[in-house]
């Protein structure tokens, strides 16, 4: 049987809005995404919320929800206490456009300046590549992201200190890691990721790795590995040193 | 109610919308990092009681005599594994956490505003953790050496000031033996888990099967990577390996509690 469940929505702009209280009824299995549908279709017709695939997959229903960054779709309702209101606001860390939407068209310029695949000369006697599923791995893992933006909302650099000038959030680590550990590419991201990416502004607090819908292990296994790169370019006389005698 | 957008940032200390117990953890890890390094720093200061019979204090080994250094000699020794933990990957998330609040935990409202994260002086100089980590491997081998050691003992037995006295010594293991093998187990496990050793095996490599011993570097990246998997619970374990080992030898040592000798 549907219960009656309260939930607070954020309604407005970038300007000016306000949490306003919904009751809605919430059958067994209900997601917050259908909370707040229902909401929609009772309380608030012109109630802005982006959503596609309601599995998990698309990455657009992106929020806070009691606040937390999570996705709608996936939380579900029976996850609180029944007497207990929750909250949802959108995003913190990009421009509200209206209710539960927020701007994300940032990390897509973000994306664009990363130096792109560059595939070494073909090494194979017809002309084309070979490599190994066991190598390609790595990456793929960073394929896996649906670019819901949570680890960018989550991460204090972008969300309290507002670094989006000087650093590029975690999910762009990860998307510049896929290239940068692909066994076929050729280009050095280095330079890119200290500068532009502002790489140092990450200080390991794992909070991108906590709201990962997709459980990508985000610093383990991009953000510190490409760390450690940086380090054998800028911050290893030892290295430097080797690099020097063996040319 | 109005609610402005920037009313819903978190622009204080503290400030969020999270209902759970956010604070829990970032508390415990100041109050038991906070109690080690106190413990830590106690016991390298009184320079004694750290042998008894086979056994050495992990804080005083190896046994140096700096008669030049006006300190307990714990602290030259110390240095290097306060350098791989304070430098470490994990810790670095954690004490950012728990003592600086940078943030002291996800989604909630931090003290300061001005943020440079690890871009300049002195959160740069984190860059050289692989040199510690050198040192700590190091020092593996050195803590392995004093459980061989902790394997000696004098046929005669220990004598009543705890020393091993002169004459032939035989094999034999005690508590202690046991409580000083686990730590270097533990210690390995953490050592060898290490992001930055991770990347020098092999995290440095994009293209295995074009490397010079590329498989065998697959392969130890693979061991590492295991053993990375598991960095924070062996951050802890071994963090109390190495203070409760000190605790039992310093115990022996003081005639507190009395070894058992198993065999």
């Amino acid at each position: 049987m549907a219960e009656q469940r309260t939930l607070r929505v954020f309604r407005g702009t970038r300007e000016r809005g306000e949490l306003k209280e919904y009751t809605v009824a919430a059958g067994e299995g209900s997601v917050v995404l259908d909370a707040v549908h229902m909401i929609q279709a009772e309380h608030a017709p012109d109630l802005a919320v982006r959503w596609n695939c309601k599995a998990g997959k698309c990455g657009s229903c992106s929020a806070e929800i009691n606040g937390k960054p999570r996705l709608m779709c996936m939380t579900r309702m029976s996850d609180y206490a029944p007497d207990e209101t929750i909250t949802v606001t959108p995003m913190r860390a990009f421009p509200v456009i209206k209710d539960l939407v927020t701007d994300v068209s940032w990390n897509y310029e973000v994306n664009k300046r990363i130096p792109a695949f560059q595939p070494r000369k073909p090494d194979a006697p017809d002309g084309t590549w070979r490599m190994y599923q066991y190598e390609v791995e790595r990456p793929q893992e960073f394929r896996k992201c649906i670019e819901c933006f949570l680890c960018q909302d989550v991460c204090h650099v972008l969300r309290t200190h507002e670094k989006h000038q000087q650093f590029m959030g975690p999910a762009m680590l990860v998307r510049a890691a896929v290239y940068e550990m692909h066994p076929l590419d050729d280009a050095d991201r280095r330079e890119h990721l200290r500068h532009e990416g502002g790489i140092g502004y990450c200080n390991i607090t794992k909070c991108c790795t906590e709201v990962c819908p997709e459980s990508i292990q985000i610093t383990d296994n991009a953000i510190i590995p490409l760390k450690e790169r940086l380090v054998d370019a800028k911050y290893d006389p030892l290295a430097a040193l080797l690099r020097k005698l063996t040319g | 109610m109005t609610t402005s957008v920037r009313d819903l940032q978190e622009r204080s200390f503290g400030a969020t919308l999270r209902r759970d117990a956010w604070w829990i953890a970032p508390a415990l890890t100041a109050l038991v990092l906070g109690s080690f390094g106190i413990y830590a720093t106690w016991a390298a200061w009184v320079n004694r009681s750290f042998e008894w019979g086979p056994y050495l204090s992990p804080f005083y080994s190896p046994l140096i005599n700096a008669g030049w250094w006006p300190l307990s000699p714990a602290f030259l020794i110390l240095i290097f594994p306060l350098g791989f933990r304070a430098t470490c990957y994990y810790y670095r998330k954690a004490y950012y956490r728990a003592f600086f609040l940078d943030p002291v935990a996800c989604a909630v409202g931090e003290p300061r505003h001005g943020y440079k994260g690890e871009t300049k002086f002195p959160f740069i100089i984190q860059n050289i953790h692989r040199y510690f980590m050198y040192a700590a491997v190091v020092f593996i081998f050195i803590l392995a050496y004093d459980v061989w050691v902790a394997t000696r003992w004098p046929v005669n037995g220990v004598l009543p000031d705890g020393s091993m006295g002169t004459g032939p010594t035989t094999f034999g293991v005690g508590i202690g033996t046991i409580v000083m093998a686990i730590n270097v187990v533990l210690l390995s496990c953490y050592t060898f888990g290490c992001h930055s050793l991770r990347h020098l095996v092999g995290g440095q490599v994009d293209c295995f099967s074009c490397a010079r011993g590329g498989k065998a570097r697959f392969q130890t990246w693979r061991g590492v990577s295991a053993l990375n998997r598991h960095h924070m619970l062996f951050a802890w374990c071994s963090l109390f390996g190495v203070a409760l080992t000190d605790v039992y030898i310093r115990l022996c040592a003081m005639g507190v509690i009395h070894d058992v000798r198993i065999f």
